[in-house]
């Protein structure tokens, strides 16, 4: 069986002779041409930075987000003690809670961002894939999910069934899916018709594999932009729900419930507000020029 | 035409029954009821205020009676407020959203289109940095932090305008919770206006405009300006049921008694018809407008018709 394929190998003239360029996978050719783009470097250097800083500080401070110092109350920031972002209201290192703060929100992000892109995807390649009725169907789904009000719901949900992190991820997660599920059934409906699929189908490939192997990594590119760009909506999102008081719970904090903690006091300790709120604008603002570079090197609309 | 509209707004009934559908559902799978937190009250007149709410009655016929009640446009009374009707606080509550949002909406678009049309003009200059910068800042702050900074410096150092409250309609009222509210938005207009009109600038149709010497300024206005707004008008759509339901945050820092912060304490207070009732109203603004924004795209864009 393998003969006749052999046979026909051996009668080109060697390969290595000719010098071709080496070639450069869609990947290695995206980061290279994303390291070009000096705002998104800058972007995910700084939020390495915060990252970093948000797993070490908490770590050998001596400090910890929940102990009240009676005798350091709104202390503004100083070397004394090390306190550099100064203290809250009961006194606790604001350095210490601001970095909790990242890694929650952070956090958040990331689970939610998961969920829904999870959800996202596999609806949105199981309608373009399947196609038909059954496509018609999901989608129609998708709009009448457009139209159902996202911040009403997401209160709702999180009033009625208690205040715990995991349902914020859910609940966060669960509802901003949707503009996943519509592109990647677009691009999966662009794809199916495309010559290499084809070539797939007629070389004997099964259908799952065709998924696995041709489908998903072509989705990969347009998933990874959209993820980038929801880590900062949900972010917001969170801090949202934490100035209403639906979100985090002390004394666990978070970047936005500290941001409306340090808010309700601006006049008299503005750092509180400040400190938090530069934080939070720095990750929301490297993820989006991180996530709109991204687009621009792997979208191939961009090209 | 007339078909279009028709159709969708017969699509549109569905959407809003499913929408109420799953919002009753929510509402009474949750854990509590309505009457839980007043402890004080003895069993037998908690049973009699239940039974006055119909809340004894099994949950097919609750549902069937709250379709049939919304049918006729009545929400029923709130649990929370007695002797006041969902109808009256939404009837007070949302001229002022909507008054304020319609504000911002114009404020952003005022603001944001300008700048989105010269940073596309001076293309990979300061002119596109720094605004388009500054816009990215505008995505990335949230609303909270905005509105106490301008509540700072307007209000309580400069003394130009009231730190909040709401007299009625005047115009020092409405401008700082408006302007915090537009804030995002005139970064999104700014940031899509900026990307349209780039697009737009580089088609063949423009070339040619300039090639016979049409002066640049009627290239924009006359030749540029419509079909880089087109990529607006199907954004503004979302926006405006975006900027109206977003306001909870707004009315909570400048003290305005809209229905947004209505529907946070009635969420509290397990007020099941006053949140069902805001949600549907979302819904149905949401529906709406989405509806106006596709309509007027096919008025606008004659490669648009639908059948």
């Amino acid at each position: 069986m393998s003969a006749a394929p052999n046979q026909a190998v051996v009668s080109i003239p060697p390969v290595a002779a000719i010098s071709a360029p080496a070639g450069r996978s869609l990947w290695a050719d995206a980061m290279a041409r994303l390291m070009q783009n000096r705002f998104a470097v800058a972007s995910a250097i700084l939020l390495g930075v915060i990252v970093f800083a948000a797993i070490i500080v908490p770590w050998i401070s001596p400090y910890n987000y929940y102990t009240p110092q009676w005798a350091l109350l709104d202390l503004p920031p100083t070397w004394h003690g090390g306190h550099i972002f100064g203290t809250d209201d009961l006194g606790r290192d604001l350095l210490v809670r601001v970095m909790w703060g990242c890694r929650i929100s952070l956090f958040i992000g990331l689970i939610a961002t998961i969920v829904s892109v999870v959800i996202g995807v596999l609806w949105g390649a199981a309608a373009g894939f399947v196609g038909g009725h059954v496509d018609s169907v999901m989608m129609r789904i998708v709009d009448i999910l457009y139209s159902v009000p996202f911040i009403p719901f997401v209160i709702i949900l999180v009033v009625m069934f208690g205040r715990d992190l995991f349902l914020i991820f859910v609940a966060i997660g669960a509802v901003s899916w949707l503009d996943i599920a519509r592109i990647v059934r677009g691009q999966t409906l662009s794809l199916g018709n495309k010559e290499f699929i084809e070539a797939a189908r007629a070389s004997g490939v099964s259908g799952p594999s065709i998924v696995v192997r041709h489908l998903v990594p072509n989705l990969l590119g347009i998933v990874v932009i959209y993820a980038t760009l929801t880590v900062p909506s949900v972010i917001l999102f969170e801090a949202f729900l934490s100035f209403l008081g639906l979100g985090v719970q002390a004394p666990m904090t978070s970047l936005g419930v500290l941001v409306s903690d340090g808010a309700s006091e601006l006049q008299s300790y503005p750092y509180l507000l400040f400190i938090p709120a530069v934080f939070l604008a720095l990750i929301v603002y490297c993820l989006n020029y991180l996530g709109d570079g991204l687009r621009d090197v792997l979208d191939p609309k961009e090209r | 035409m007339i078909r279009y509209t028709l159709s969708r707004l017969a699509g549109a009934i569905p959407t809003l029954l499913i929408i109420i559908t799953l919002s009753f559902l929510l509402l009474h799978a949750a854990p509590g009821g309505p009457f839980d937190a007043q402890k004080q009250i003895p069993p037998a007149i908690k049973a009699n205020i239940e039974r006055m709410y119909h809340l004894d009655e099994p949950l097919y016929k609750q549902y069937a009676r709250y379709l049939w009640n919304i049918s006729s446009g009545d929400f029923g009374p709130s649990y929370q407020y007695r002797e006041t009707s969902v109808n009256e606080i939404i009837r007070e509550g949302f001229p002022i959203d909507a008054l304020i949002g319609g504000a911002a909406l114009l404020g952003a678009l005022l603001i944001g289109l300008p700048i989105g049309i010269i940073a596309a003009l001076r293309r990979n200059t300061y002119w596109d940095y720094l605004p388009m910068g500054l816009a990215m800042i505008g995505i990335s702050i949230p609303v909270f932090v905005v509105a106490p900074i301008l509540i700072l410096v307007f209000a309580v150092n400069l003394h130009w305008l009231p730190a909040g409250g709401w007299v009625g309609i005047s115009p020092s009222h409405i401008i700082l919770p408006a302007l915090a509210l537009a804030a995002p938005y005139v970064a999104y207009v700014a940031r899509l206006m900026r990307g349209s009109m780039v697009e737009v600038l580089n088609s063949p149709y423009i070339l040619m405009a300039r090639a016979k010497g049409v002066p640049e300024p009627l290239v924009i206005l006359r030749h540029a300006m419509k079909p880089a707004l087109m990529p607006l008008v199907s954004f503004l759509g979302p926006a405006t049921a975006g900027i109206i339901t977003g306001s909870i945050v707004i009315e909570t820092i400048f003290g305005l008694p809209g229905i947004g912060r209505a529907f946070v304490d009635g969420a509290l207070n397990r007020d099941y018809t006053l949140v069902l009732g805001v949600t549907i109203l979302y819904g149905a603004l949401i529906v709406f407008f989405n509806l106006l924004a596709d309509i007027s795209y096919s008025l606008l864009d004659p490669r648009v018709r639908y059948e």
